[in-house]
């Protein structure tokens, strides 16, 4: 029953964030300052994070096809593959969660403890719509622009790896990432990161706006929205994955 | 004028407001005393709508709260001014931004009118020159200073103040009920004060209602409350040494 609760109030609270704002002029500078705070500053780790993952696949899979008789362009089709199927847009979701979700579900914590949230409600402002639409809006946006990086990097990374530690040649890393390309990949890992970015910024918001305590009950809000969003994101892709390629 | 009747509010099992009625006049600071746990900030939060009582009705000059549609309790709360215990100001902004922000929400004023108002506000409160500061950079006075400009900015009819001097010294926390006090009588507000602390009660409390264990025990005046008999006020008012000492002054004369 207690799951059920939440899941109703979960949903009457994306019935407010997608109200008009009351004013558009400061939605708007709203939007800049989230796509700011919540994706020009995740460009560091996530092009840190592809680059080297990318060299990783990259080693692994050519560490394992030792045999003469595979050819090692499938060195670059399996890391290519790999970044743009499962690692740029899952596996980069699930580092966001808890990058960006947990400041999130702290920041509008520290709001409502402090009670700056209240402040706003007495105004006549509705809080959810003027704090969480900005920052879906912005995720919304921006996060697809972070995992095509996280592609581009991801497949450099695992052709620098492989390059530096003389496994392949490049000719063959190219072949590889030309071999069989379906632009509908990119098509199927951008749809899995709106809803992974959506699920992430509401989630992360939901649980920020219903703390209640001090900064203990906050730092608990901000672990308890990493972990049920990354279980959301999990979950989500394993149907999603079923639903678009299956 | 506000007018709150026979409101009640529970959380569960714990029954916090028992029927309580008030009265909030135009012009003049009324105080809500009592301990802690009296249920002195629900009965606040209830006037404000922030939560909603379990029965009773609150009116804002003949409007009662509950039976408005949510456009029009958002059109009273744009006349209310409310002005935190922890100050509430918005820590991403600095103070200019925290005064200004129910400007840019509620009006069509240019930036040059906007920032005329806060120069105004910031007059009115003694802080010029901290337009650029953030709140962490100011002291829980000047905190207290910027919340009471920001309440005020849009010329309110209502004024709340919640525990206004909690956390001040003695010298600044005059300074603020001072200050509350004239803004009360210059814009003719309905002001109304959470408070546990008598030297705010005997400065600015035109009207004074105490709060006990979740019902009205007493209501009366700064000039009554030294002479009534009712027993829970005579205790929370000489739980002091101070007031004990006046009360015997006042009984040796």
């Amino acid at each position: 029953m207690h799951y059920f609760y939440h899941i109703g109030a979960f949903f009457l609270m994306l019935k407010e964030v997608f109200k008009k704002p009351e004013k558009w002029k400061v939605f708007w500078e709203q939007l800049f300052r989230e796509i700011d705070d919540l994706g020009l500053k995740s460009l560091g780790i996530v092009g840190f994070i592809a680059f080297f993952v990318g060299g990783v696949v990259s080693i692994q899979t050519a560490l394992n096809v030792e045999s003469p008789f595979i050819p090692k362009y499938l060195i670059g089709f399996a890391t290519k593959r790999s970044v743009i199927l499962e690692f740029a847009p899952t596996f980069i979701s699930v580092i966001l969660a808890g990058k960006v979700g947990s400041y999130i579900t702290s920041s509008i914590g520290t709001m409502r403890v402090t009670e700056q949230i209240d402040a706003l409600e007495i105004m006549g402002i509705n809080s959810i719509n003027y704090l969480v639409l900005p920052k879906v809006v912005a995720v919304l946006l921006f996060y697809p622009v972070l995992v095509v990086l996280a592609m581009f990097l991801g497949i450099f990374g695992g052709w620098a790896a492989g390059i530096i530690t003389d496994l392949f040649f490049t000719e063959d890393y190219i072949m590889g990432i030309q071999l069989d390309f379906d632009p509908y990949f990119i098509q199927y890992a951008l749809i899995k990161t709106l809803v992974f970015a959506f699920v992430m910024v509401t989630i992360a918001s939901y649980h920020g706006h219903r703390v209640s305590g001090g900064a203990l009950e906050v730092g608990r809000a901000s672990t308890k929205a990493v972990v049920w969003t990354s279980i959301v994101i999990i979950l989500l892709n394993y149907f999603l994955t079923q639903m678009l390629l299956g | 004028m506000i007018n709150v009747h026979d409101i009640h509010k529970s959380f569960g099992e714990m029954h916090v407001l028992k029927g309580i009625s008030a009265n909030f006049e135009k012009g003049k600071t009324s105080m809500v005393i009592g301990q802690s746990g009296s249920g002195k900030t629900v009965f606040m939060k209830s006037m404000l709508g922030l939560f909603d009582p379990d029965s009773g009705q609150i009116s804002f000059d003949g409007r009662i709260f509950h039976d408005l549609s949510e456009k029009e309790k958002r059109n009273i709360r744009k006349e209310i001014g409310m002005v935190f215990q922890g100050s509430a100001l918005y820590d991403s902004m600095s103070v200019e931004e925290n005064v200004m922000f129910p400007l840019r929400m509620f009006t069509s004023q240019t930036n040059k009118e906007m920032l005329d108002r806060v120069n105004f506000v910031l007059d009115r409160v003694n802080l010029l020159n901290t337009n650029k500061l953030f709140p962490s950079e100011l002291s829980g006075g000047m905190k207290k200073r910027v919340a009471i400009a920001r309440a005020i900015v849009m010329n309110p009819r209502y004024l709340f103040c919640d525990e206004p001097n909690s956390g001040l010294d003695p010298r600044t926390a005059i300074v603020i009920d001072n200050l509350i006090r004239e803004i009360t009588l210059e814009y003719n507000m309905t002001t109304v004060i959470n408070s546990h602390d008598m030297n705010s009660v005997m400065e600015i409390g035109d009207k004074i209602v105490f709060l006990k264990d979740g019902y009205k025990a007493w209501e009366g005046s700064k000039e009554t409350i030294f002479k009534t008999d009712n027993e829970a006020i005579v205790d929370f008012v000489y739980s002091s040494n101070l007031y004990k000492k006046v009360r015997e002054a006042m009984q040796n004369e």
